[in-house]
């Protein structure tokens, strides 16, 4: 296992490389630079910027430096945020998007899970159909729906949470926008353990099961629900990748400071260096987060083995 | 009779609602076993001899209906809450299935899948179950238990996971065993084995057994008695001998003569011509009139109802006189 996982890992290093090398140049190929304004800057300044950020060397040249100073642990300075490296933007935003990640999609996976069950328990019922129309629901909305309208019930009209900001992660803070992140991701949870679960429950070993005389909570959770969850699983490790790395609506609307942001105004403005910083980060947790999904499989289903 | 019945049958029917209709699977079966017996339960697919039993053991797919009756040392089970049934199947009255392939759950040890049934029905902790299970994979001869308990299901051959299988039907000592279709799934050798042990078990524990095939051979070997079914019903009852020696329904007879025997080389393999009817149009008359070479008028008209057939126990449902042993029609 230890051994699979190392070279999993070792394998790993092309793949960041080329997603690096592919960003990289795909950034520059687009038109505009990071210091492109509606004035044009007088050319001796602009070449001094230039020359101050390696930008008037040749292309391949700016790759071999910035690998350079990537395998030294440095992303560079951000040409926007002047004054902070890319570094530090993730190191005070990452904290942040990771919170609310990992909150959101934790609750989305108990509730979608257990809505999931209760829904193929009941199948074709009310209940049923009740959970499925909600879910589907929930897919449909986006979150710049969701958010707003949440914050004006709870926020605006109730006076129960505060509408936006951080706060140091308070607890009241975070229920209004990991709601806004779980919504969406529970409705899509709770279908995929419906459809698993009714295809698992009508499965020979667990008739083999109730003709045991087991109870009913026995034969699902301990015969059903673990073969239930496998295509759960690789669902959920890219998932927890996309959660984690922050959303921008999310954290926009809520004036959060987490690095989802980033991701687009960093592309919007040019920001070479801190585009490459959220691409290597998003690029690193899909890469882990989808080991992780592999070695549950093997927990899951002893047939899987890991070599 | 019924007084000392372990499992009396009576007017059973099984329905499923479908999009396209009713299906009327089963349709008022009744059947007695007393202790120890061993019954077969003979058909071929479609005829609605695993949906009668699994109904019994509440096991039917969630569209079904279940209604007459079937008691069970006393207990009625047609109806039975799920909490009153699980205390009788697994215990007193279990079942094995067609496919071992698919029937033990993947992602258990074979031990747990053992021992839970014990710890269940009689409440032993961990440590006791773990020994009876070894145990009880002794017994269905399962080579180097104590090592193979530890296994997945996967590490298992087709026989050997339906010994299992038989293992965990046995745990509890149950009065009765339905051994749906066993060794369909199983090469010819290992069904032999399989059956022997069966066999075996069945002297050791005195346990009754229902064994549903549509394998004449294996009836003729193991069986007690014999029920044919058709379209949902039984058409011919009988204890093993006077059935093969003088079957009295032409399906019968048909079924017995579909079987090869090497004495008779060369010939083409004689088949009953048609199709079973559709399960959700039963003609008014006998469900295989149209199949039948001895059909008459009165055949398409009136359901015939199981009678007498010249020795008692033995019983068919058919118009017809009968047959005598050398097959001449009796009118």
């Amino acid at each position: 296992m230890i051994g699979y996982v190392l070279r999993r890992l070792a394998g790993a290093i092309p793949t960041l490389f080329i997603i690096v090398a592919v960003a990289f140049f795909m950034m520059r190929a687009a038109p505009g630079g990071p210091f492109d304004g509606e004035r044009k800057l007088p050319p001796e300044i602009e070449r001094n910027i230039k020359a101050a950020y390696d930008l008037d060397k040749p292309l391949v040249t700016q790759f071999g430096l910035y690998l350079g100073r990537l395998l030294t642990g440095d992303f560079g300075p951000s040409f926007k945020n002047k004054d902070f490296s890319v570094g530090e933007l993730i190191a005070a935003g990452a904290p942040v998007s990771l919170r609310l990640g990992l909150s959101a999609i934790t609750i989305a996976a108990l509730i979608g899970m257990a809505l999931g069950i209760i829904a193929a328990l009941n199948q074709n019922r009310a209940t049923d159909f009740s959970v499925m129309s909600a879910a589907m629901i929930g897919i449909t909305i986006p979150t710049f729906v969701t958010a707003p309208l949440l914050t004006l019930l709870l926020g605006v009209y109730a006076g129960w949470l505060p509408v936006a900001t951080w706060n140091n992660g308070a607890l009241a803070n975070m229920i209004l926008p990991v709601t806004v992140l779980a919504l969406p991701q529970i409705a899509v949870i709770s279908r995929l353990t419906r459809g698993s679960m009714i295809e698992v429950l009508r499965s020979n070993f667990v008739r083999t099961a109730r003709a045991k005389g087991l109870s009913e909570f026995t034969v699902v959770t301990r015969h059903a629900l673990p073969a239930a969850l496998l295509p759960l699983v690789s669902y959920l490790g890219p998932a927890t990748a996309a959660l984690v790395t922050g959303s921008l609506v999310v954290e926009q609307i809520f004036q959060l400071p987490g690095i989802g942001r980033y991701f687009v105004l960093g592309a919007l403005n040019r920001d070479y260096t801190l585009v490459m910083g959220v691409i290597i980060l998003y690029a690193s947790l899909i890469i882990a987060l989808n080991l992780i999904a592999d070695v549950l499989y093997a927990v899951l289903d002893p047939k899987v083995r890991l070599a | 009779m019924t007084g000392d019945a372990l499992l009396s049958v009576r007017d059973l029917s099984v329905r499923f609602e479908t999009p396209d209709g009713t299906v009327n699977a089963v349709n008022g079966i009744g059947l007695d076993v007393a202790p120890g017996e061993c019954v077969g339960i003979v058909g071929e697919s479609g005829s609605g001899k695993s949906q009668t039993f699994l109904a019994l053991m509440g096991l039917i797919a969630s569209n079904g209906t279940v209604t007459g009756s079937a008691r069970f040392q006393g207990t009625e089970l047609v109806g039975l809450p799920p909490r009153r049934l699980n205390q009788i199947r697994g215990a007193k009255m279990a079942m094995i299935f067609q496919d071992p392939m698919t029937s033990l759950t993947p992602h258990m040890r074979v031990c747990q899948q053992l021992s839970e049934v014990l710890v269940r029905h009689r409440g032993l902790s961990h440590d006791e179950a773990r020994a009876k299970a070894l145990a009880a994979l002794d017994q269905v001869r399962i080579p180097d238990a104590k090592n193979r308990l530890d296994q997945y299901p996967h590490e298992f051959s087709g026989g050997m996971r339906q010994r299992v299988m038989i293992a965990i039907a046995l745990l509890c000592e149950p009065a009765l065993l339905i051994a749906d279709e066993p060794t369909t799934a199983l090469d010819v050798t290992v069904q032999a084995q399989i059956l022997d042990l069966l066999g075996d078990l069945r002297r050791r524990m005195g346990m009754a057994i229902i064994l549903i095939t549509h394998d004449l051979g294996i009836v003729a070997g193991l069986c007690d008695r014999v029920n044919v079914m058709y379209a949902g019903a039984f058409c011919e009852t009988a204890p093993v001998g006077p059935l093969f020696r003088a079957p009295q329904h032409p399906y019968t007879r048909g079924l017995l003569s579909s079987v090869p025997r090497p004495d008779q080389r060369g010939g083409a393999l004689t088949a009953i011509a048609g199709q079973p009817p559709n399960l959700q149009m039963l003609p008014p008359g006998c469900p295989f009139a149209p199949r039948c070479a001895y059909r008459f008028d009165r055949c398409d008209t009136e359901r015939p109802l199981l009678r007498e057939a010249g020795a008692p126990a033995h019983l068919k449902s058919c118009h017809l006189g009968g047959f005598t042993e050398s097959g001449a029609v009796l009118p």
